[in-house]
């Protein structure tokens, strides 16, 4: 995956085990995903969340979402996805890789990968961990 | 605040699905027609009118085919509330004394085809859309995906739903789908988005409803066939539920929209679940339906599956639920399907519903909207 671009700056840490970065609410306390933009991103600070949490939901895209906005191959090949929990912190969508729709289960443990959803760039997804 | 009780005396619809070379708008000047001629009035007898869609332009535009009589418009723009929300305003009007005759009309006309969002509409980023997370299909899949879980609601149940709304359109001359369905052929066509196959979407489609509201004293000087609005209730979501277009939620999970839109129009009716007749409720998928029978409160979560095990909800059940086969048969213009509710409810009440009208002649009927990014209207009617 060595020169894909992310297709976003700032959604996950630059680490060998990247992890998503959140906004957390500087009076509240809460924990947003992604971390604000705009005039919103003021009341935020930056904060890398948990690489693992469990599955809340999933379901598969089985035909290919329009164009703009979407920006995969036209070649389309369907994919899962889904929303995971990261405990105490907020709960993401996120592609889902490394299973087919049989392997997932409610509450199932999930891990963060970078993957190349279009030729030359990444974004993030959660994977079973084995 | 005295407010005068209302009622719709004139109910007028154009066939929803496709119309090539009519208008969103044109089909909307068609059902206005079709209403006055219910309600036995001439355009220049209303006073105020409150109108819009969401993809095929102004309301107020009708006035060059309707008539010029200089009668204050009010476009409503307010997404799938907008029916909804210009009812409850034409209903404020009378209500508050402003007019004695009001117009809520709703039409749409949208491409074939999902419907296809752009993030910088809704003030979400670029990369939601370009990484293939930005449809509104997902979301009713990941939602009735959970709910199923949970719940234990079985997929042939997802099925069912539909099975139901194709064999209430063949009954209903305003459908677009008059064909029936069977099981099978539902549970076994094409996946969208998994649980939810091809036949269990509704799709974008065109058509109009307009409905003449007007004071008690009014429709009793008129003689109308009158159904009395007993309440309406439009809310947006509370913190903590769970929308389309969400990129993440919290994990303090909190209220739905429905529910609040729901339990407002029960108290302002003064009446609860149990006393209501028949229901139609906001059928985007057959997901939609069974999570917004408990969201409604006519039944608790998971008692769907023995809903429709027992054919509950079928026109002859104990709580028929979207008679005119919903938006899986009727499509869904989004400017005109709410009022599509109120419009059946109103038929329903009547006992003009023919070959579908539910039997023991009906006194309550409840519509329910929901809608992006998280509102929801409820209207209740009453004989």
């Amino acid at each position: 995956m060595s020169g894909a671009l992310p297709v976003a700056e700032g959604l996950w840490t630059d680490e060998a085990e990247p992890r998503l970065i959140g906004g957390r609410h500087a009076q509240t306390g809460e924990i947003v995903f992604p971390m604000p933009g705009g005039d919103a991103a003021q009341h935020y600070v930056p904060v890398p969340l948990s690489r693992t949490g469990t599955l809340w939901s999933w379901t598969s895209q089985d035909f290919r979402p329009k164009s703009p906005p979407y920006a995969g191959p036209e070649d389309f090949v369907p994919f899962l996805l889904g929303y995971v929990e990261l405990p105490g912190e907020v709960i993401v969508e996120t592609r889902i890789e490394g299973a087919a729709l049989s392997d997932l289960s409610l509450g199932m443990p999930m891990e963060l990968v970078l993957t190349e959803f279009a030729p030359g760039r990444t974004t993030f997804a959660f994977r079973p961990i084995r | 605040m005295s407010m005068t009780q209302v009622q719709i005396i004139g109910a007028g619809i154009h066939p929803f699905g496709r119309t090539d070379g009519r208008s969103g708008r044109d089909q909307g000047v068609f059902a206005v027609r079709e209403a006055l001629a219910d309600a036995g009035l001439e355009w220049t007898d209303i006073e105020c009118a409150y109108g819009g869609s969401e993809a095929a332009g102004n309301a107020d535009i009708m006035v060059n085919e309707l008539g010029l009589t200089g009668l204050p418009f009010i476009n409503v723009s307010n997404g799938c509330a907008t029916g909804g929300s210009a009812l409850a305003s034409a209903r404020n009007a009378v209500a508050s004394g402003q007019c004695d005759v009001a117009l809520a009309v709703g039409f749409d006309k949208h491409p074939r085809g999902a419907f296809n969002a752009r993030p910088g509409d809704w003030g979400l980023p670029e990369w939601y859309g370009e990484t293939g997370m930005m449809l509104t299909t997902q979301f009713f899949a990941l939602k009735i995906q959970r709910y199923m879980q949970l719940h234990g609601i079985s997929r042939a149940t997802l099925g069912k739903v539909a099975e139901k709304a194709f064999r209430n359109g063949t009954l209903c001359d305003h459908a677009w789908r008059r064909s029936p369905v069977d099981l099978d052929t539902i549970l076994n066509a094409p996946m969208v988005n998994d649980p939810l196959t091809k036949y269990m979407f509704c799709s974008p489609a065109e058509g109009a409803v307009a409905l003449i509201i007007a004071s008690e004293k009014k429709a009793r000087e008129l003689g109308a066939d009158g159904v009395r609005i007993a309440s309406i209730a439009v809310r947006t979501r509370p913190p903590g539920s769970f929308e389309v277009f969400a990129p993440a939620i919290s994990v303090d999970r909190g209220g739905k929209p429905t529910e609040l839109a729901s339990q407002a129009a029960y108290e302002a009716a003064g009446i609860g679940p149990e006393d209501i007749d028949v229901a139609q409720l906001q059928d985007t998928e057959s997901g939609a339906e069974i999570m917004h029978m408990a969201e409604n409160g006519f039944c608790k979560d998971g008692e769907q599956e023995m809903w429709f095990a027992e054919g509950r909800t079928e026109l002859n059940g104990q709580l028929p639920v979207n008679t005119d086969g919903g938006c899986l048969a009727c499509g869904e213009p989004i400017g005109a399907s709410g009022l599509r509710q109120v419009y059946e409810n109103t038929v329903q009440l009547r006992g003009r519903g023919g070959a579908r009208q539910v039997p023991g002649q009906p006194k309550t009927a409840y519509s329910h909207v929901y809608g992006a990014p998280g509102l929801s209207a409820v209207a209740i009617l009453e004989r």
